[in-house]
């Protein structure tokens, strides 16, 4: 038996692992044309601050991978061959499978303004992305970053991290306003803000400035123009599409797959960024970017490769980003609907947070310790935890496990009521109840 | 019960860190290798974390530099129950 991965992120990883777990024997080979294989693709955040080496982001050594048995191949496939079950591959003869795995992720989605492909027009999708800012922003000194995600945020702090002068802009009022309130957005703009960066609301780049192919300047839609070295830019991504072209699998906005994982193709199977999956508590098929559930995927689709049948079912979608140094965990549904900053769905994000359903938010917080919450008619459907993270873990649990919060629904609604307290003593008895 | 009192005050939070031990939780961990990185003694704290494991090696020295440097919390410390302990 001969499995194919295609894709070296992490959903592709724990596919492999997954597959030897249950087939000893089987030949397992990863194919991608990223250089750098599998390692960290958040860590690249960290590794833009100066917060670890790049050495560091890879997860696994060359030891491990012999232990697993599996076979890295960089090159580029061209073409999947369904009839055939075979690969065309740039440069190398046909490769043959008998399971393959598409896990080739997401991309961020491309400026279209005029000055795009100067050089100083940044994105940070992959370890190549990340050592072409640092080398640019060692020379450069002044950024303007593009977006209203988290990506827009990391790649503000790390140019920030670097020495860099750096302009925000945001076509909204406000930061990321489909996940985050109004006053969240507030806390994270003050805290960019004290670091030095300049926010620029209510603005939309027009063009992309150059002088001897290098950024020089942007200009606004407003006419203001900013004079900068870098344009680093986080609009969204979109998942890579490009091989599944001409191959007859089921594609919406990503290769549309069962709760196994598995294409309209018994054989092929796809998992991460790039995959739609179906939910079946929602009946719906969603777009996830978040790391977790892409190695859920990598693992479910596994070992359904391997042949034992396994289900993938979505957990409560949640997240921990840092957001100007604040530790924020988000759980559950919390967002508001579309956001214009971003333009599709963006890094690190998952699009169960954008549906609104009747929900009531009740607030706690102080300083920079921040908690909401989204209160359904009986239950918790999403939280969001800045600063202090004591409670994000009990309400993780709660809100995924369905908690019947009753009892203290009305005592939350109150104004000022003291939300930490009520939540945590509502934790302690129901975690006694469900034997957590 | 107060929010403070039920969970970690300082004092507590010092003992945790004499007597305690890594735990971590997975879902939260993106494998950056901070963790790992800022180890004094070389521990692979992201492989616990990728296992799910606490970090029972007997050469940690519990000193918290992976606790504290980890940008998503994905580690606490637990206190090791080689004793029982009334009150704690």
């Amino acid at each position: 038996m001969r499995y194919v991965i295609i894709g070296a992120g992490v959903a592709g990883y724990a596919a492999i692992e997954a597959i030897r777990s249950v087939d000893r024997v089987g030949e397992i080979i990863m194919i991608s044309d990223d250089p750098h294989g599998y390692y960290s693709r958040p860590g690249l955040a960290y590794y833009l601050t100066g917060e670890l080496q790049d050495k560091a982001l890879y997860p696994r050594t060359l030891e491990d991978y012999k232990k697993i048995k599996f076979s890295f191949h960089k090159c580029r496939v061209t073409r999947i061959l369904r009839s055939e079950h075979a690969l065309e591959i740039e440069g190398k003869p046909r490769l043959t499978y008998d399971k393959l795995l598409i896990a080739v992720g997401a991309r961020a989605l491309p400026l279209k303004v005029p000055g795009s492909k100067l050089e100083g027009v940044v994105k940070l999708d992959h370890l190549t992305d990340a050592k072409n800012i640092l080398k640019l922003a060692k020379s450069g000194k002044t950024a303007v970053v593009v977006g209203g995600g988290i990506t827009a945020l990391e790649l503000t702090e790390g140019l920030l991290a670097r020495g860099m002068k750096v302009h925000y802009l945001l076509r909204g009022d406000r930061y990321w306003s489909n996940v985050l309130d109004q006053r969240e957005s507030k806390v994270v703009e003050g805290r960019l803000q004290a670091e030095g960066v300049d926010l620029h609301y209510h603005t939309e780049l027009k063009e992309i400035v150059g002088k001897k192919n290098r950024v020089s300047a942007i200009l606004l839609e407003n006419g203001q123009t900013i004079k900068c070295d870098m344009l680093a830019y986080a609009i969204g991504i979109h998942p890579c599409l490009e091989l599944v072209q001409n191959t007859d699998l089921n594609v919406d906005r990503g290769i549309l797959v069962d709760e196994h994982l598995q294409t309209n193709d018994p054989d092929i199977y796809a998992a991460g960024d790039v995959a739609q999956v179906f939910d079946p508590l929602s009946g719906r098929a969603v777009l996830d970017s978040l790391w977790n559930p892409a190695r859920e995927q990598g693992q479910v689709a596994g070992m359904n490769m391997a042949g034992r049948k396994t289900a993938y079912l979505k957990s409560a979608p949640f997240n921990v980003t840092r957001l100007a140094g604040l530790t924020t965990t988000i759980i559950g549904t919390v967002g508001r609907g579309r956001d214009e900053d971003i333009v599709g769905i963006a890094r690190g994000d998952s699009e169960t947070w954008r549906d609104m359903p009747d929900a009531i938010a009740a607030q706690s917080g102080f300083d920079i310790n921040h908690m909401r919450l989204m209160i359904g008619e009986k239950t918790l459907i999403g939280a969001i935890v800045m600063g202090d993270q004591t409670l994000s873990w009990p309400l993780q649990k709660m809100i995924a496990g369905g908690a019947d919060i009753s009892p203290i629904r009305e005592k939350l609604m109150e104004p000022e009521a003291p939300v930490a307290d009520l939540i945590a003593d509502f934790w302690i008895k129901w975690r006694e109840k469900v034997s957590l | 019960m107060s929010f403070l009192n039920i969970f970690k005050s300082d004092a507590n939070r010092r003992t945790a860190l004499y007597s305690g031990h890594v735990v971590p939780d997975s879902a939260r961990c993106v494998q950056c290798g901070i963790c790992t990185y800022n180890c004094p003694i070389g521990i692979d704290v992201r492989a616990h974390v990728w296992r799910d494991e606490a970090v029972k090696n007997s050469e940690c020295l519990t000193c918290g530099e992976c606790v504290a440097r980890c940008p998503r919390g994905v580690l606490r410390f637990v206190q090791t129950d080689l004793f029982e302990r009334r009150g704690a």
